[in-house]
């Protein structure tokens, strides 16, 4: 077997042309990032009233959705895979629908249903004084509209996969439904929840055009890191830059993560 | 504990109708190939799966009655479940696998704990106490897994083909321990497999399903001395003679035809053990045992069609009469070795034979 190397043999050239030029779409833009920043006065830049401000809130919104995401979302993921119910086809392409859709459009609809005039909205406000537009709940609350789907997805299939009999099982031991679920199917899709959640939480954390529709664009309050980043780069591009480069080097950490721990213990 | 069960299930064009009855302390093997419902028996007794048709009563209690509206939930059932894939839960180590039931039926921590500990030291497992699941081999899972069954004193044991993930030597002990904690406890059991050895070895009673149906029940005995059709017969791997007395003469066809030892006339089946068939070298011109045998024993000549290794015999199939095959020595008497196609002569010894009427159906 040994005998012969195997000869190399090269690819269609229709094929590797088109790939490389991909490769070559998705660095460049990266690299020219790099090229530009501004090392010296990195620091500087981050530490800006700003900066600090959309780093602290974008940090705060993103968590709140990423909990928020969690607490709502992992029991519509159990509901879709072990219970049946009429139009449940009809939810679980809601539930994926902010996928696709574009971030905009996600915040004129939630202006129409959270706004002061909104469906809901106004009735919320009117009632109990509570708004959503131009606060930083209004943030959350795009955030998680965004990017629950990622944990919904995640959670419900890690809950296919799983083999239903641990839990009858757990029944067959005494465990109602609500024990079956906190003793025995949670702990079980512990690190799919874990990844759901992160990828959530990056969503969340890079979210722009929902917010910046529905909740505005005021500093401290719903200026989050994106937003900052779009709106420096009017007046002082090297900010941009800098702060651009830490949402970067955010998004790598999670890929890092997500790839070396939890999606590895998802093959196991 | 008694369980008297009519279990009728329709689903997605499978229509399964078992009657089971299992008295105190009995073992019921449900026998059958996959796909004969024998698992969509044991979720329905289990409660995981609700009947359509029939009534499941344990020691007098409705379990499920879709008539009457009545289905209790696994949760309260008190049914342990065994499955070939053990099902450890893989978070908890093998003490708190097993204290889980416990724990669940108001035991504190500690007593929990205590239970768990005495079912791992019967079952001999106690070393692995503090090992998750997938550090345990599958001999020791499955004891886990039967501990864990156990420990909640179940009123009815289900087995899924407890045995079909392990190796010979571990079933062979997983079934001693099955037999005798089953026995001590005083469990009901019913067990499921497609094992005709597992079946035997271990239950008193054997319920053959197809399909969804009941072909046969009986006695590991009654039913291997007489299975009531072919399909019972090949699952317990012996031969089912298939013929007609008439006066003297039990005829198996073309020719053939076996004293009929007195059965009055009509069509009557016979057991005959693979073993129990006796092969030698057809050829008059070799000089080789060959030719009628004289005496009880009755010999023809047919081919070989099939030549199937099992260890340190081989099974022959022969061409006549069709689908009979023998257990032989994997040398042929004149030190050859078998192959298909060759012509052998047969011989049984027609007195060992027990004719029975075929069931009527």
């Amino acid at each position: 077997m040994a005998a012969s190397a195997p000869r190399v043999r090269r690819p269609p050239l229709l094929l590797l042309v088109p790939g490389v030029a991909a490769v070559g779409l998705l660095t460049v833009p990266l690299i020219a990032l790099l090229a530009r920043v501004s090392w010296s006065t990195l620091g500087s830049d981050l530490t800006s009233s700003v900066a600090l401000d959309a780093l602290r809130l974008s940090l705060v919104c993103s968590l709140a959705a990423t909990g928020l995401s969690v607490v709502l979302g992992l029991p519509l993921a159990w509901l879709l895979a072990r219970t049946e119910f009429r139009g449940k086809s009809v939810v679980r392409a809601i539930t994926v629908l902010p996928l696709v859709l574009p971030p905009v459009v996600a915040g004129v609809a939630l202006l129409l249903a959270f706004g002061r005039d909104g469906l809901l909205g106004r009735p919320l406000f009117d009632w109990f004084g509570i708004q959503f537009t131009f606060s930083t709940a209004g943030v959350v609350l795009a955030e998680t509209f965004v990017a629950m789907p990622f944990l919904i997805v995640t959670v419900e299939a890690a809950l296919q996969t799983t083999d239903i009999r641990f839990e009858e099982v757990a029944a067959s031991l005494g465990a109602g439904r609500w024990a079956t679920f906190r003793l025995v199917t949670a702990p079980m899709i512990w690190s799919s929840l874990i990844a759901g959640a992160a990828l959530t939480w990056a969503r969340a954390l890079g979210e722009f055009g929902a917010t910046i529709t529905f909740a505005g664009d005021i500093e401290g309050r719903t200026q989050t890191l994106p937003l900052a980043v779009y709106l420096s780069l009017e007046g002082s591009e090297r900010v941009a830059v800098a702060l651009s480069l830490l949402l970067l080097v955010i998004s790598f950490a999670v890929l890092v993560a997500l790839r070396g721990r939890w999606l590895g213990a998802l093959r196991r | 504990m008694t369980l008297s069960a009519e279990v009728e299930v329709r689903l997605d064009g499978f229509h399964e109708e078992v009657a089971l009855d299992v008295s105190d302390g009995e073992v019921v093997a449900v026998l059958g190939p996959n796909g004969a419902g024998k698992t969509t028996l044991l979720r329905a007794l289990a409660g995981v799966r609700p009947l359509t048709g029939g009534r499941i009563v344990l020691d007098g209690l409705v379990l499920d009655d879709p008539v009457q509206g009545v289905l209790v939930p696994p949760d309260q059932r008190s049914c342990g479940l065994v499955f070939q894939e053990h099902l450890l839960f893989p978070h908890l180590d093998a003490q708190a696998n097993v204290a889980f039931g416990p724990r669940r039926h108001g035991a504190s921590k500690s007593e929990a704990a205590a239970v768990s500990r005495d079912w791992l030291e019967r079952l001999d497992v106690a070393d692995v106490a503090h090992q998750r699941p997938r550090r345990l081999s599958g001999g020791q899972s499955q004891r886990v897994a039967l501990a864990r069954a156990l420990a909640t004193g179940p009123r009815l044991l289900l087995l899924d083909e407890p045995m079909a993930a392990l190796d010979v030597t571990q079933r062979s002990t997983v079934r001693r321990l099955l037999r005798d904690h089953v026995a001590e406890s005083g469990t009901s059991c019913v067990l499921v497999t497609h094992d005709p050895l597992d079946a035997t070895a271990l239950s008193d009673t054997i319920v053959l399903v197809d399909a969804g149906r009941v072909i046969q029940r009986g006695t590991p005995a009654e039913v291997a001395r007489r299975p009531a059709s072919p399909w019972v017969a090949r699952l317990l791997g012996v031969n089912l003679l298939q013929g007609r007395v008439r006066g003297p003469r039990f005829d198996l066809g073309a020719g053939l035809t076996l004293p009929g030892g007195g059965s009055p006339d009509g069509e009557r089946w016979a057991v005959l053990a693979a073993r129990s068939v006796t092969v030698t070298c057809d050829g008059a011109d070799d000089g080789l045992t060959g030719g009628p045998v004289d005496g009880p024993v009755v010999g023809w000549s047919t081919r070989v069609v099939g030549v199937q290794p099992t260890g340190d015999r081989v099974l022959l199939g022969l061409e006549y009469p069709p689908g009979l095959t023998a257990d032989v020595p994997p040398e042929r008497p004149d030190g050859g070795r078998w192959t298909e196609g060759m012509p052998v002569w047969a011989s049984i010894d027609p007195s060992d034979l027990d004719l029975y009427a075929p069931p009527t159906v």
